[in-house]
């Protein structure tokens, strides 16, 4: 000790304090660095109620795809509730042979399925859609779309066991929260790839994920996936429910509006770098970001530097999955002058990321819904970083 | 089902059945649901269709609605149901559809009166859910209708009438019947 301070007191070069003394004990449960602090979810609730709104996922701040669990971005329409797993069921009933309800002990002893998928809230680059760009960070203008290991049972082992009717063609899935959200997704796909999850990323899912399970509807718009589930009912018609026509709506351009566009359509965005960042000097940079699509996997993401006029193919980062984010990266050398970047996304189903201009083109200018719109970040001599439409 | 000495369910048999898609035999679970009362599915079953399925025995007045509103609507969506931002409006907006801000209201955008009543019973007042009895309900889903001119100020809902309502913009809705396969638009 004595010698350390000697030393620090004679020459500018001596050890760290936390090279001189034991750090901190061992922990029950981790946190993340102390100095990662400002990493968070940027917040937007409604004025009347902190209960009512959404929360992102601060996308320029984390790399690869998997999003951690204190930042999956989260979208609520009555509050997180605290629910008692031992108090909680998952009822099945309606157009059954058999209604039955599981308890999540229960459920916890079915066959369990893992699988990557990305999540996106139907709203997701709402924002974009302003009729100029709003100056804001990546995460805050495009992260209501996270990534993450979901685990749970596959609901048709659970619809197998109660038997259903063979005129079924719609469930009605209710969550447990006070809102008590609703959404009808057609029984084809209830069947084909959905789970009932009940872990993410490994740990039990956590509440304003939809603690003790949520439906998770792969590569459709978040709402489905309903968090807090405790019911499904097995119909032959939708539920016509207030978030599937009120809300969750797409206003087309003659005032009609289409009802359950779930497919949530291909998609990219560059997050390294990006909006409200500054580029310390010219010279060589990662330009990173992240791909995704409804439809299937990536196929290609493409980049530009200068507003879209000519393009380069980044690499992905293996493996490429299904419905799941991929990571694509591409070295760029900054000049020093102002630059455009944009990124364009294409899916294993053929379909290519729409310009802004082209997506406003589909619907009514007040359709806040959907939108996957080619994205582009402005770079200044000085360095800035900005939102900028092109 | 084949079984090994360990007792592990010999899935490989279980494939081998999978020749026709659709007709594969599901795989091995422990089969824990436990059967539902009737008593249960009632009271759970709280989906209110268009055709008017599972409505509530009640009824309601338009009257007697307007005093549910002010006692437990108006401070969120206005004393005349036209409440301006961050208040949440309830009547008005009819034109503004295809605008770049749209007014999306119970009588400018909402296709089934159905759906109000099936609203209000589950999510509604904000921080009092599931207070409000089964006639309040048709009451204040009454009195939203009368503030948006859909009924008159002299009429009750009840379960025989309310699917009966026709909302201003019914024919304003459609969806692709395709819409669960992979290949549609987006």
């Amino acid at each position: 000790m004595a010698s350390a301070q000697a030393a620090a007191e004679t020459s500018p070069i001596a050890f760290p304090e936390w090279m001189t003394r034991p750090g901190a004990p061992l922990s029950g449960y981790g946190t993340p660095a102390q100095h990662e602090s400002a990493v968070a979810r940027s917040r937007m609730s409604s004025p009347l109620s902190t209960t009512i709104g959404a929360s992102t996922t601060p996308l320029e701040s984390l790399q690869g795809r998997i999003t951690p669990n204190g930042l999956h971005f989260e979208r609520h329409h009555s509050g997180v509730p605290n629910i008692d797993p031992a108090q909680h069921e998952l009822k099945i009933h309606g157009a059954v042979r058999r209604p039955l309800k599981f308890s999540v002990d229960s459920l916890l002893r079915y066959p369990m399925t893992s699988k990557f998928y990305f999540l996106e809230c139907s709203g997701n680059g709402f924002l974009n859609l302003l009729d100029n760009p709003l100056d804001a960070s990546c995460g805050t203008l495009n992260g209501l779309v996270s990534c993450s290991e979901w685990t749970g049972v596959r609901l048709s082992l659970l619809l197998e066991e109660a038997g259903i009717d063979a005129d079924a063609s719609w469930l009605i899935a209710e969550g447990a929260d006070a809102a008590s959200l609703v959404r009808s997704i057609p029984l084809e796909k209830a069947l084909d790839d959905v789970l009932i999850a009940l872990y993410q990323n490994g740990e039990r899912i956590r509440p304003e994920q939809g603690y003790p399970m949520r439906l998770f509807v792969p590569g459709w718009e978040g709402n489905v996936s309903v968090k807090w589930l405790h019911r499904l009912k097995v119909a032959s018609s939708p539920a016509q429910s207030r978030s599937e026509t009120a809300t969750y709506t797409d206003l087309m351009p003659d005032g009609r509006a289409e009802q359950f566009t779930f497919t949530m359509g291909v998609k990219s965005v560059i997050t390294h770098p990006s909006g409200t960042m500054n580029l310390a000097a010219p010279g060589i940079y990662e330009l990173a970001g992240i791909a995704w699509s409804g439809h299937g996997a990536i196929a290609r993401v493409e980049v530009s530097a200068d507003g879209g006029k000519s393009w380069a193919e980044a690499a992905l980062d293996a493996p490429v999955i299904d419905k799941c984010v991929c990571r694509f990266r591409i070295p760029w050398q900054w000049d020093g002058a102002p630059a455009t970047l944009m990124s364009r996304a294409t899916d294993s189903a053929g379909n290519v990321q729409p310009t802004r201009a082209e997506f406003q083109k589909r619907y009514s200018p007040g359709n806040m819904y959907h939108f996957n719109g080619i994205l582009a970040w402005g770079v200044e001599a000085s360095g800035r970083v900005s939102n900028v439409y092109v | 089902m084949s079984m090994s000495k360990l007792g592990f369910l010999c899935l490989l048999a279980f494939t081998s059945f999978c020749l026709v898609p659709g007709l594969c035999l599901a795989e091995p679970t422990p089969r824990l649901g436990e059967l539902m009362s009737q008593e249960e599915i009632a009271f759970w079953d709280r989906s209110i269709t268009p055709d008017g399925t599972n409505l509530p025995p009640g009824s309601g007045s338009v009257k007697e609605g307007e005093e549910v509103y002010i006692a437990k609507c108006a401070a969120c969506h206005g004393e005349d149901g036209r409440g301006q931002a961050p208040l949440v409006a309830l009547v008005g907006g009819q034109g503004s559809l295809t605008e770049s801000k749209p007014i999306k209201t119970v009588g400018s955008y909402w296709p089934y009166a159905t759906t109000l009543f099936d609203y209000i019973r589950r999510a509604m007042p904000f921080g009092q859910q599931k207070s409000l009895t089964d006639d309040e309900i048709y009451a204040v889903t009454a009195y939203t209708l009368f503030l948006n001119g859909v009924i008159d100020a002299h009429s009750r809902l009840t379960p025989a009438n309310l699917n009966m309502v026709v909302m201003p913009n019914r024919s304003g809705f459609y969806w692709d019947q395709g819409a669960s396969r992979p290949t549609q638009k987006h």
